[in-house]
């Protein structure tokens, strides 16, 4: 039996080389840090719940309708008479939540050991282009249901590109495809939702990791393990990435899988986070929910977007902070200037700077899912402004002073040396 | 020998990767280049270049509003002789909700009141048609048509009368409020200082047809 494995090994190597060499160039010979921990579980988790949801959602388009007078009572059917339907959809949706907070995860790994940071700004800039890919993905697919606030957070979104100087009004119609968001909005999200976007995405997710590959991974240390290699090239502190982390991965896999399933099983709607109860009534255009609030992994923009006031009668300052406030992920490998790379060597200004961002991410998270009057408003000599909105300005402010004060900041850190190799090698 | 020093990458460096360097794959570099050959390249490139966005402009097409879409966003005839004094009724153009209202005479004088609460009372911000710029944003001062989407982010706001006060606030003349983020109006759809909306409603496009019939979005200028 195993000659004959062997043999046939060798039959595919003599035709195809190519699978064995990229076998051992991603896996066995793969030499990643020995000294990865928890936060390092996350990259394969996103991976485990991007097919997740390609293979549930393309069983919920074997039913789905997309169109606006079926798509509604099509969502209602898979969750009632389709045999397994209910469990293929809650899977879908639960995923869709738990692939941003494994995706926050990730990002903020990357935040606290430095891994966006030289030679890794490649791998940081495709990570970002899967984040807002996947919020495209997200945002298209949360027209799909067609309910309330299906509708109703679409035509939130759209109206923003109408905010937009001069293009703004013809490139909100031409992305409805209609006066208002209508069965030609939701037949085109549709095409992104299945089709366009996880073309794009599974395409940057595979650059993500060709890039990452190339430099090697970073480590809680944030030290380079090339620097110190024995005598066949193998990097000292390095242990090949199959089967040392395919087994710990798996570890982590099943944690999650335990998780998501309690989830699934017992709170499907995330507690009105997940799935909003106004989604469970179908779109009306003529009529808009008292509350419009995005999902939760939107809601911190969207605190952003609500705590700008408008300026020369606009709505487009509050539309760019909110563009913004994605967008500058992206420069974070420049904006960091501090000699070292991970937390564990970083002085205090970094780790207070970095507490009041996280702060303020959640601040802002919650506020985004409360209306701008949840907490009333003051009194006295503040007047009548809302006492929600005030905060969120103020948190606003932090969040983007997080990254205006970084060159400072981390080059004025007081530091730690940073040992040669990783550190209990 | 120098390989300890890593290669300084400036933006001159990344200007030379921009040219197909073909020849430096086949060729020593004292060999001559035949540069006219990547005139060809240059010349094919600009040619399969222009042809592909040339493809693109179908696609691109394809997103606008269909003829369908367009005949369903025709204009609105609406019947008025039964609208009676304060009443308010939403007819749907382009799937909007447009709200067609006759003032009372008590309303026309709350929306003078309102003068001095509403962010833009001379109707600067070109927000309706020549002819509705005016105290009451409307071609007859009873009768309003107002399309009923907030300027913030699309929701359609809810009629509250002067009798309101209670909820709205001793200041409120009646007019509009939107649930979704607090914004208000007042009747002649005149947005508030200091609430999330920059703008008045939008008015229509309108005429009318006979004193009992108007046509929403449409006027003598043409269609909307």
């Amino acid at each position: 039996m195993a000659s004959r494995m062997a043999a046939l090994r060798d039959w595919i190597d003599a035709r195809m080389p190519t699978l064995g060499e990229e076998y051992r160039k991603h896996l066995t010979e793969y030499y990643a840090p020995k000294n990865f921990n928890f936060w390092y579980y996350f990259g394969s988790l996103a991976l485990l719940v991007l097919v997740i949801q390609i293979v549930s959602g393309i069983f919920l388009t074997m039913n789905y309708k997309p169109d606006a007078a079926l798509a509604f009572g099509s969502v209602e059917y898979i969750m009632r008479d389709v045999p397994g339907g209910w469990i293929i959809r809650y899977i879908h949706s639960t995923g869709a939540s738990a692939f941003f907070i494994i995706v926050y995860l990730h990002m903020f790994r990357g935040l606290i050991y430095g891994s966006h940071r030289q030679p890794r700004e490649l791998v940081w800039l495709f990570g970002m282009l899967i984040y807002l890919a996947l919020m495209a993905e997200a945002f298209f697919g949360y027209l799909l249901p067609w309910g309330q606030m299906s509708y109703w957070g679409a035509q939130v979104i759209v109206n923003l590109f109408n905010a937009i100087p001069y293009i703004g009004p013809d490139l909100a119609l031409w992305i409805r495809g209609d006066y208002v968001v209508s069965d030609a909005t939701l037949n085109r999200f549709f095409a992104f939702h299945v089709i366009a976007i996880p073309l794009v995405l599974l395409a940057l997710v595979v650059v993500h990791l060709l890039a990452l590959h190339d430099v090697g991974s970073n480590n809680p240390d944030g030290v380079e393990i090339k620097k110190h290699k024995d005598a066949s090239g193998r990097p000292l502190d390095g242990i090949p990435f199959h089967p040392y982390y395919t087994v710990k991965d798996i570890v982590g896999v099943v944690v999650f899988l335990a998780i998501f399933a309690f989830v699934m099983f017992f709170v499907p709607n995330g507690g009105g986070y997940f799935l909003e109860s106004n989604n469970f009534i179908p779109a009306n255009p003529l009529q808009t929910p008292a509350e419009i609030a995005p999902v939760w992994y939107f809601t911190p923009y969207y605190s952003i977007l609500r705590a700008v006031p408008p300026m020369f009668d606009s709505q487009f300052p509050g539309v760019l902070a909110m563009g913004v406030a994605v967008l500058i992920f992206f420069f974070l490998p420049w904006l960091d200037r501090s000699p070292v790379k991970s937390i564990r060597y970083r002085g205090p200004l970094f780790k207070i700077a970095l507490a009041v961002f996280v702060a303020s991410f959640f601040v802002l998270g919650y506020l985004g899912t409360v209306p701008t009057n949840a907490w009333g408003q003051f009194g006295a000599w503040l007047g009548d402004a809302q006492r929600a909105t005030v905060v969120a300005r103020i948190f606003s402010t932090l969040y983007f002073l997080f990254f205006f004060l970084m060159p400072w900041y981390t080059a004025h850190d007081r530091t730690k040396p940073v040992p040669d190799r990783v550190t209990a090698h | 020998m120098d390989t300890a020093k890593p290669r300084r990458y400036n933006w001159l460096f990344f200007c030379r990767l921009l040219p197909l360097r073909i020849e430096s794959n086949f060729m020593s570099d004292n060999e001559k280049v035949d540069k006219t050959r990547r005139q060809l390249i240059v010349a094919t490139s600009v040619v399969g270049g222009a042809a592909t966005v040339g493809a693109a402009v179908p696609f691109v097409a394809s997103m606008w509003p269909s003829e369908r879409a367009k005949a369903a966003g025709a204009p609105v005839e609406v019947d008025i002789s039964k609208l009676g004094p304060g009443e308010l009724r939403t007819y749907a153009w382009r799937r909007q909700p447009v709200w067609v209202f006759r003032r009372t005479p008590d309303m026309l004088q709350d929306i003078k009141k309102d003068d001095g609460v509403v962010s833009d009372p001379n109707s600067e911000v070109p927000h309706q048609p020549p002819y509705a710029k005016n105290e009451y944003r409307s071609r007859k001062p009873d009768l309003a048509v107002i399309i009923g989407v907030c300027t913030h982010l699309g929701c359609t706001p809810v009629e509250k009368t002067a009798s309101d006060k209670a909820e709205m606030g001793a200041a409120w003349n009646g007019g509009f409020y939107c649930p979704c983020h607090g914004s208000m109006y007042d009747f002649a759809g005149r947005v508030y200082k200091g609430v999330p909306a920059p703008t008045n409603l939008w008015i229509p496009r309108y005429m009318y047809l006979s004193d009992t019939k108007l046509v929403i979005g449409k006027d003598e200028e043409g269609e909307a």
